[in-house]
């Protein structure tokens, strides 16, 4: 049975696969499926020979890539037109961004919510300008909605009443209770502009939120996903820019985000052999991660329960401070019980 | 998984595994006419218990697999052959790409095919089920596959899912109790079993069709015909359509080619005999049975 390491591989080194027997091609696509990795296989193997059965599913997912890819910049352009009385910059995040900016990471890659990013004073006028043009609130419960409006860095999913598509508006990039601070203003004054008059983040932010959302906030589900973007994020800056290293250094410090970013680089080298552009210090703890992140089996389904429990309760430890997660966890699990 | 089967229905190709050995000889036992190549699938669908405990006790099968809800109901094991069923058409529903998915029945003749769609309980499953016994070919009872290069319809004949009443009415057509599967009592939509399509539709199931009449059939109305414009066909058609967003541009051609080059029209009847007679009266009114005409003279 195949696990996470397969599809690694087969993103790596297209070639391989090419040998694989029915079997194993059956294992690596529903595995590719489960860490959202598929569109990305499917446009690596575009050009290359694949049994017929294969072939046809990765033709299939070819063509899904590009209705995902057209509908992800028209829900940009959306809210383009949304928040065209804003003043201040409209980030794109995360898929939306590397298509919108027509970067290698955008190739095949899945998006599905909105992510925005603005200036935290101007978040009021932005949820207001969003709500007139037809975007609708997902949670109506009054505690998770406090609950984001304190404590996260984004203001409770929206949902587009007509299109169906959610929008998450984002003022910083971590939790307000995680440790690190990221510089949210400084993440929008270095934005860069695009055609459309939307903004990306400039490359060594992209990184640091990419590592950020990794390895500092989430229990690392789609973590194969998220070192791919990073993957085709570094080796594409670095070809670009000698000195990117260097920047990247420079922001991530300026962020503290070091040791996410650190951490990131030496997973993605392990993962899919991504340039070295930081010296490799390996870290013990670097197996587990490693462990948690290929947890994927030949029939999608999501291996070594322990390990992915453990990483789930980090998640949570990382947000917040013991007390403040101890009323949290309380407080739903009392809902969950009267409901 | 423990225990697996691959199917080949129509042009789709399923991988199905079960953390349970009945589910999967239930689906053995009512597709036993159909291809089970192990082949590259399409799809994979997964029976798995809700946790480790479920397993056992009070068996619950959770419905996963490629394509996903995240709301679905678990359903309890003895149900596990409307799960797989259920995730079958999920897969479908949501991943389907090579063909417009229209939500609807068909059955067809010389060469023609009969569409007929509308919500569940309309009746279109039964009616597909009852003219299949009467000289038609069965095309499926639940998808329709519009090829949006040919035009073409796909077979896609998976055995049929009898509700309530329908399974007396059916019984009753059919003298030979193994074209059936297991009753299955209290399920979400009441009592359910499946019929097994005549051999021989399932062994030409990779001949297409071309269409000839469309049709959105109620049952439990009084006789009543009306014909419907293709502005009008065209909008009901997209609602019934679980990929037309999905599909773009392609799914827009398919589907404006196919209201204009198929008469249509809402037919109204109070059973199923009335509407068995109703599809062959339109049936030889419209062009569409010029085939038949011609194999009069």
């Amino acid at each position: 049975m195949i696990d996470g390491w397969s599809v690694a591989r087969a993103l790596t080194d297209p070639a391989s696969v090419t040998r694989l027997d029915a079997g194993a091609w059956t294992q690596l696509l529903s595995a590719a499926r489960a860490a959202s990795l598929i569109g990305t296989l499917a446009e690596l193997m575009a050009d290359r020979p694949v049994p017929y059965p294969a072939a046809r599913v990765l033709a299939d997912v070819r063509l899904s890539n590009q209705t995902g890819l057209r509908q992800a910049l028209w829900e940009a352009e959306c809210a383009r037109l949304a928040l065209a009385d804003y003043a201040g910059k409209v980030v794109l995040l995360k898929g939306t961004a590397f298509a919108a900016a027509g970067l290698d990471a955008a190739q095949g890659r899945s998006i599905g919510d909105l992510d925005i990013l603005v200036a935290r004073e101007g978040l009021d006028q932005v949820e207001a300008l969003l709500l007139k043009a037809g975007w609708e609130w997902v949670k109506p419960d009054p505690y998770d909605d406090a609950y984001y409006r304190q404590w996260m860095h984004e203001l409770p999913p929206m949902i587009h009443a007509e299109r169906d598509r959610m929008i998450d508006v984002h003022h910083t990039i971590l939790p307000l209770t995680a440790r690190p601070k990221p510089d949210a203003a400084a993440l929008i004054a270095d934005a860069r502009a695009l055609p459309s008059g939307l903004h990306v983040l400039s490359p060594a932010d992209m990184i640091c939120h990419a590592a950020a959302h990794l390895i500092a906030d989430g229990d690392l589900s789609g973590g194969m996903r998220n070192l791919w973007d990073i993957d085709r994020l570094v080796r594409q800056f670095v070809a670009e820019d000698a000195g990117f290293p260097d920047r990247l250094a420079e922001r991530a410090a300026l962020h503290g985000l070091g040791e996410p970013v650190e951490r990131a680089l030496r997973l993605c080298y392990r993962l899919f052999g991504t340039p070295a552009i930081w010296p490799i210090r390996p870290a013990v703890s670097d197996a587990l991660y490693l462990r948690r992140i290929t947890a994927i089996d030949g029939w999608g389904r999501k291996t070594r329960k322990l390990t992915r429990q453990g990483f789930y309760i980090r998640s949570h430890l990382l947000r917040m401070p013991p007390a403040m997660l101890a009323r949290h966890l309380w407080t739903k699990w009392r809902k969950g019980h009267r409901g | 998984m423990r225990h697996a089967c691959f199917l080949t229905v129509g042009p789709a190709r399923f991988r199905i595994g079960s953390d349970w050995r009945a589910p999967i000889d239930q689906l053995r036992a009512l597709y036993s006419d159909y291809p089970m190549d192990e082949v590259v699938p399409d799809f994979t669908v997964r029976l798995q218990a809700t946790s480790a405990l479920r397993r056992f006790v009070r068996p619950q099968v959770a419905i996963a697999g490629d394509f996903t809800l995240p709301d679905a109901v678990p359903l309890p094991l003895h149900h596990g052959l409307l799960a797989a069923e259920m995730a079958m058409n999920l897969q479908m529903a949501l991943g389907w790409r090579r063909h417009l998915l229209l939500h609807a029945s068909a059955v067809s003749r010389q060469g023609r095919a009969v569409v007929m769609t509308g919500v569940s309980g309309a009746g279109k499953s039964t009616l597909s089920a009852l003219l299949a016994e009467r000289g038609w070919r069965f095309l499926g009872d639940e998808f329709v596959l519009l090829d949006p290069e040919t035009g073409n319809i796909a077979p896609f004949p998976r055995p049929i899912s009898l509700k309530n009443a329908a399974v007396a009415a059916m019984e009753h057509e059919i003298d030979d109790d193994s074209r059936f599967g297991p009753v299955l009592r209290d399920t979400p939509k009441g009592t359910i079993r499946h019929l097994r399509p005549r051999t021989e539709w399932i062994e030409q199931m990779a001949r297409e069709t071309r269409p000839g009449l469309l049709l959105f059939p109620r049952f439990g109305f009084p006789r009543a015909v009306r014909r419907m414009d293709e502005a009008e066909s065209f909008v009901r058609l997209t609602q019934a359509s679980t990929n037309y967003v999905a599909l773009g541009e392609r799914g827009f051609d398919a589907l404006t080619g196919f209201v204009r080059s198929v008469p249509a029209c809402a037919i109204d009847y109070a059973t199923g005999d009335e509407g068995a007679e109703l599809v062959e009266r339109l049936w030889s009114e419209t062009g569409a049975g010029a085939g038949d005409r011609a194999a009069a003279a």
